[in-house]
């Protein structure tokens, strides 16, 4: 290597725009280098997955009820029609549907206000960060958990608050209805999930030079134009990531499903990660929870694919 | 910047408003924890207890009471070491994996984190059905050994990401002039690298435990008794079981809750950074 290209290659470093890929390595054989390297995560990772997802896949051509299994009768794809005319299923789609979007498009919004309200000059700020960690650090089935008892019907701290504050008359069974259950649940959802999208969206506005807005402040843009036409489109990258995320994320939910309201009311809030446990576990039905898991794993890989596609559309990679 | 006293009012008051709103179930959970049985159910409600009842505490720790109370001592011992053992393990290969993705050029480098990271979004259920039949055929249902190797590869891929996109923020010429001064690729990774990279790796490693701490669903099918059940499975049991017992289910809640809260809270500058390190394009 001459050393103009090192002296060129250093002052491209302190420019900051040559992709970092293109820098590393000095053109010795490093893919022997790095198969070692790499072996053993590859050893953990697709050893422990990559079996298993065969696995379900074939069980799901295949009748298997028990989980020492006797007679496995192979049944084709009988366990994927049994799914797709099963009107529970449709249901159970739309739920999670409901939840997913429901939840993520919540938390996309109040995360940004507080995405903004963690970057603005607050007092004790540390304080108030440590306290917005609070939710995200909490475990999801102790969440779950809290909101059962501030919803419950006869103890529930929510009722105590409202009757006593005169907004409601009596007591209310919040997780009563499938319809309502199902709200409490994206509530209880959003309640920890905001933190994390606000932080994520917090590293993307601490990304932004602050000289921009001075140059707009000087311009007299409020703070409302402000945001719309430099802040905005500025985090759309952190947007998309937290987005794909979060929906991808909030589509498997299921934790949250058992402890809070275990499926139900009247099978209200069956999502489809909770229906499958249901089918395949209390059930013992492998052969059709394998199938449901499969139809878990396409809408999750087409989620995907859509989303790679808008998001190489704007030029840009997610990873 | 100069604010206007008017924008410095609005946004404390703003802060003051989503703290309350944050703090608030949390805080009647405490209040719950050492409230006694009658206060809970009383009408109207007594916010703060006449008497303290510490009685859940002590029996959580001292494991009185019934099956479900008495195994729950065990169950955080059995946390700390299933999450302790994975982060060592996903730790360990995952720094390796990292400085390869981040300090190496090698074909299909992009392919191969993609692939890593599918499996990360894979949903645990789809994978559930087969490990259940491995492990029973192993002999690994309810022990800790078969939760550490599940967790160990699920954790990796995470670490992956997190790590080598934060090694990608080093700045390449530190360890260039490492390895002009002599060090092999191994001795700039854990001379120059490594101590250069400690905010990452704080940050992987508290994430890596969280989510170990907050796993539920593998826990819950592939654990069966207090030998191996988790936390989460212990907290699952109690809201089934005590359902007219909120005090008890706030009690064992709060406590599963320090060490990832603790752990969040000291490491909070570094979740921001972590983060950032996740999101920025490799």
């Amino acid at each position: 290597m001459s050393s103009a290209t090192e002296l060129g290659e250093v002052g491209r470093t302190k420019a900051g725009r040559t992709p970092r890929r293109n820098r590393r390595g000095r053109g010795e054989p490093q893919g022997r280098l790095a198969l070692l390297l790499l072996l053993p995560s590859a050893l953990i990772v697709f050893g422990i997955i990559l079996y298993p997802i065969i696995r379900t896949t074939i069980i799901s051509f295949f009748e298997v009820n028990s989980a020492v299994p006797v007679a496995t009768p192979f049944v084709g794809l009988r366990n994927y029609t049994d799914i797709l005319s099963n009107q529970a299923f449709y249901s159970t789609i739309w739920r999670t549907l409901y939840f997913t979007i429901g939840s993520t498009a919540l938390e996309l919004i109040i995360g940004m206000a507080l995405a903004l309200l963690l970057n603005a000059p607050v007092k004790f700020r540390w304080l108030f960060r440590a306290i917005v960690v609070l939710p995200w650090a909490l475990p999801t089935v102790v969440n779950g958990a809290m909101w059962r008892g501030v919803l419950n019907a006869q103890y529930g701290s929510l009722n105590a608050l409202f009757t006593q504050l005169h907004l409601i008359n009596d007591y209310r069974s919040w997780l009563g209805t499938p319809t309502s259950a199902l709200n409490m649940l994206i509530i209880a959802d959003v309640w920890k999930t905001t933190p994390l999208v606000a932080f994520f969206l917090l590293t993307g506005l601490q990304s932004i030079p602050t000289e921009i807005y001075e140059s707009t402040r000087m311009d007299g843009a409020g703070p409302i134009r402000t945001w719309l036409y430099i802040t905005l489109p500025l985090l759309v990258p952190s947007i998309s990531v937290v987005l794909v995320l979060r929906t991808i994320d909030a589509f498997k939910v299921f934790d949250l499903v058992y402890v809070l309201t275990g499926g139900g009311p009247a099978n209200g809030t069956q999502t489809i990660a909770y229906f499958t446990y249901v089918q395949a576990f209390s059930d013992q039905r492998f052969g059709y929870g394998s199938a449901l898991a499969e139809v878990i794993v396409i809408c999750i890989l087409l989620l995907s694919a859509v989303y790679l596609r808008a998001l190489r559309r704007d030029e840009m990679t997610l990873i | 910047m100069r604010y206007s006293r008017r924008y410095i009012v609005f946004v404390n008051l703003c802060a003051a408003v989503v703290s309350i709103f944050i703090l608030a179930p949390f805080a009647w959970m405490v209040l719950a924890s050492v409230s006694q049985p009658a206060d809970l159910i009383a009408r109207p409600y007594r916010w703060l207890p006449k008497h303290l009842d510490l009685g859940r505490y002590s029996d959580l720790f001292a494991g009185r009471g019934s099956d479900v109370v008495a195994s729950f001592r065990q169950s955080l011992l059995n946390s700390t070491i299933v999450a302790g053992c994975t982060v060592v393990v996903a730790m360990a290969v995952g720094i390796l994996g990292a400085y390869a993705f981040a300090m190496l050029r090698f074909r299909f480098r992009r392919v191969t984190l993609i692939v890593f990271l599918t499996t990360y979004m894979l949903p645990p259920i789809a994978l559930l059905i087969p490990l259940y039949l491995i492990m029973s055929s192993l002999g690994l249902l309810d022990s800790k050994l078969g939760l550490i190797i599940i967790y160990s590869s699920y954790v990796t891929p995470f670490v992956l990401w997190i790590l080598s996109n934060y090694f990608l923020t080093i700045p390449a010429e530190l360890e260039e002039a490492a390895r002009v001064d002599g060090c092999s690729r191994m001795g700039a990774l854990f001379r120059v690298m490594l101590p250069v990279a400690r905010p990452g790796l704080f940050a992987t490693i508290m994430f890596a435990f969280l989510l170990v701490w907050d796993e539920f669903l593998y826990a819950l099918i592939f654990t069966s008794t207090p030998n191996a059940q988790t936390i989460p499975v212990a907290i699952a049991n109690f809201t089934g079981r005590y359902s007219t017992d909120f005090g008890l289910v706030a009690a064992g809640g709060l406590i599963a809750s320090v060490p990832p809260v603790l752990l969040a809270v000291a490491f909070q500058r570094y979740v921001v950074g972590g983060l950032s390190a996740g999101a920025v394009k490799g």
